[in-house]
């Protein structure tokens, strides 16, 4: 369904060109999820907003390679098609949910407006739209969407980003990095509601996220991003008991483990990955 | 909401007053009463006849507080003056004598036509452009729009006022370079040239906070959020970014409100138009205390309503903000 083939993505121009994304290489099948870790700044989340061209140009320049979404490119979509393709077919979740969500609209404003961008054909709006709230686990659904983001608290902020991104029933969703901001109940809740959504709807999904120890139950395949390319890439559980690239087993030898008796946290020592 | 305003109105008591007491001081330390009546009726008035002026005004009085023994202590000019006012009764001129409430009367309307058509066709017209310039951002259009703007805002106003003057009225002899009557809509040929000449002063300025402004919402998080559901970047401008630009937009905006009503000082003095800006000019030089205490008291007054409606303005732009 998807398919991204040698893609390269730089900023800024001249001297100052930064080649952030180098050279990569991945695939998602329908309803597959691929999770793609790697610390900060390794071009992780550019990768995910590249996906719909979301990257503001300039200072973002696609230097090479092709992204393929159901066998078009997405590098020479039109303005319209790139439209239709955002939300539509291809929706995010993002990091801050507090930050996400327009401030000054309700829950309600804020679904409904993805609803008649990509289903106009929706005549009962309000319904629609407590049906997604009631999807993500937002009781009392009917009354919470007339509440403005700052009335949620940071778990339900979230549990809306999600039911706004499955509002126009994509085929790939993009969480880049859904459950950092919150804290480690919220996080384990959140993830358990988007591994339950994945089975009720048949959707793909490139989670993406510096967290090993969040992708063991929800991911097929993981593909280990460091310095902008893709160094390890395999099933999750392969990757994850048997990793091959020392970069990727410095990142799990990082997880703490529960009764774990050590002193003092695990760290990569960067000298010796070249 | 209502216990929030009858709170916010309440406060004005204490500001009027201490804003009353510091225009009351810093006049009557420049020159005393005396003084001012010598000034007003000329060197050669007689001692009786200032006398006399000082009595009909009630400058005779003691100035803050009466200590004469047997007369009460609160007989004195600037309390006599605060009871006055507190019953909005704004006297009369010390000079003419005519009712001041129907001098305000009088000078607000040429002033409003000038102001508020000046501030409403502003305002369209830096919020449109400011808009435009977001949207066409980083373009050379949008460098050399910033160009401009600077480039309007170093022109000190005096300039304007010169060259328009100059230019549309003397040269082309478009409009009447001086005067003003209340006539139907050929007033308008008299206020044309000024309120060109306010806009343009202050556009340069305006459109590059509002540009400004603007350019800091479309950073933000939920402008990615808007822009990956799928909404054109015409509506991420018109909706998300105006409606959140819109909370610091008010600040600026409604506080400037009243200022409107008191014309704009120096445009009315250059183009002779008989606003209120020319009434304040007018006694600060005569000397008229009368008219600067009652000019600073309805000033002081719609500066503090300003400030009130900003707020309940902002309540009702951003929802994250409540009065209580």
């Amino acid at each position: 369904m998807l398919s991204v083939r040698s893609l390269s993505i730089d900023f800024g121009a001249g001297a100052a060109r930064v080649h952030a994304v180098k050279d990569i290489s991945f695939s998602i099948g329908a309803g597959e999820t691929l999770a793609l870790v790697g610390e900060s700044g390794s071009g992780k989340s550019v990768t995910g907003l590249a996906l719909t061209r979301l990257l503001q140009e300039p200072p973002a320049v696609y230097s090479g390679g092709e992204i393929l979404f159901e066998d078009r490119d997405v590098l020479k979509m039109s303005p319209a098609e790139l439209r239709r393709l955002r939300g539509g077919k291809i929706a995010y979740v993002f990091q801050e949910p507090s930050t996400s969500l327009n401030p000054v609209f309700t829950v309600r404003s804020q679904i409904a407006e993805a609803l008649s961008l990509h289903r106009p054909e929706v005549s009962d709006v309000d319904a629609e739209v407590a049906r997604c709230l009631d999807l993500v686990g937002i009781v009392d659904p009917s009354k919470r969407m007339h509440d403005y983001p700052h009335q949620l608290s940071g778990g339900m902020q979230q549990r809306v980003m999600i039911a706004m991104a499955l509002a126009c029933h994509p085929q790939l969703l993009v969480a880049d990095e859904p459950t950092t901001a919150l804290d480690v109940t919220v996080q384990a809740q959140i993830l358990d509601q988007m591994r339950l959504i994945k089975q009720q709807i048949k959707m793909a999904m490139l989670l993406i996220t510096h967290n090993f120890g969040i992708i063991g139950g929800i991911a097929d395949r993981v593909a280990v991003m460091f310095r902008g390319s893709i160094v390890e890439h395999g099933s999750t559980a392969e990757v994850l008991h048997n990793p091959q690239h020392p970069y990727t087993k410095a990142l799990i030898g990082c997880i703490p483990q529960l009764g774990q008796r050590r002193r003092r946290l695990t760290t990569i020592d960067y000298s010796t990955l070249g | 909401m209502f216990s929030y305003l009858l709170r916010r109105i309440l406060f004005f008591v204490p500001i009027v007053a201490g804003v009353m007491l510091l225009t009351f001081a810093l006049f009557f330390m420049v020159q005393s009463p005396k003084a001012m009546a010598h000034r007003v009726l000329g060197p050669k008035a007689t001692p009786k006849a200032v006398e006399l002026w000082l009595h009909n005004r009630g400058y005779d009085k003691p100035l803050l507080i009466n200590r004469i023994p047997e007369q009460p202590w609160y007989d004195s000019l600037f309390i006599s003056q605060m009871r006055r006012l507190a019953t909005f009764d704004l006297g009369s001129s010390d000079v003419t004598g005519r009712p001041l409430a129907e001098v305000f009367r009088q000078g607000a309307l040429p002033s409003l036509l000038l102001t508020v058509p000046a501030f409403l066709a502003g305002l369209v017209m830096s919020v449109g452009l400011a808009l435009y310039l977001v949207f066409i951002r980083n373009a050379a259009a949008d460098f050399i729009a910033s160009l401009l703007c600077v480039a309007l805002m170093s022109v000190p106003v005096m300039v304007y006022v010169i060259f328009g003057q100059y230019l549309v009225a003397q040269v082309f002899n478009y409009f009447p370079a001086f005067g003003f009557q209340l006539n139907g809509w050929s007033t308008a040929k008299f206020l044309l040239l000024p309120i060109a000449l306010m806009i343009v002063s202050g556009l340069g300025a305006d459109v590059r906070l509002f540009r400004a402004l603007f350019l800091e919402e479309l950073g933000q998080d939920y402008i990615r959020t808007a822009r990956a559901k799928g909404v054109s970047s015409a509506v991420v401008l018109m909706g998300h970014v105006f409606k959140n630009g819109l909370i610091n937009l008010i600040t600026l905006v409604v506080a400037s409100l009243p200022f409107l009503i008191m014309g704009s000082l120096l445009l009315e003095n250059f183009f002779g138009i008989p606003g209120l800006g020319n009434v304040l000019f007018t006694a600060i030089q005569l000397p008229d205390f009368a008219v600067v205490q009652a000019s600073v008291f309805l000033g002081s007054l719609l500066y503090l309503g300003g400030l009130l409606l900003t707020d309940v303005c902002y309540a009702w732009a951003d929802p994250r903000i409540r009065l209580h």
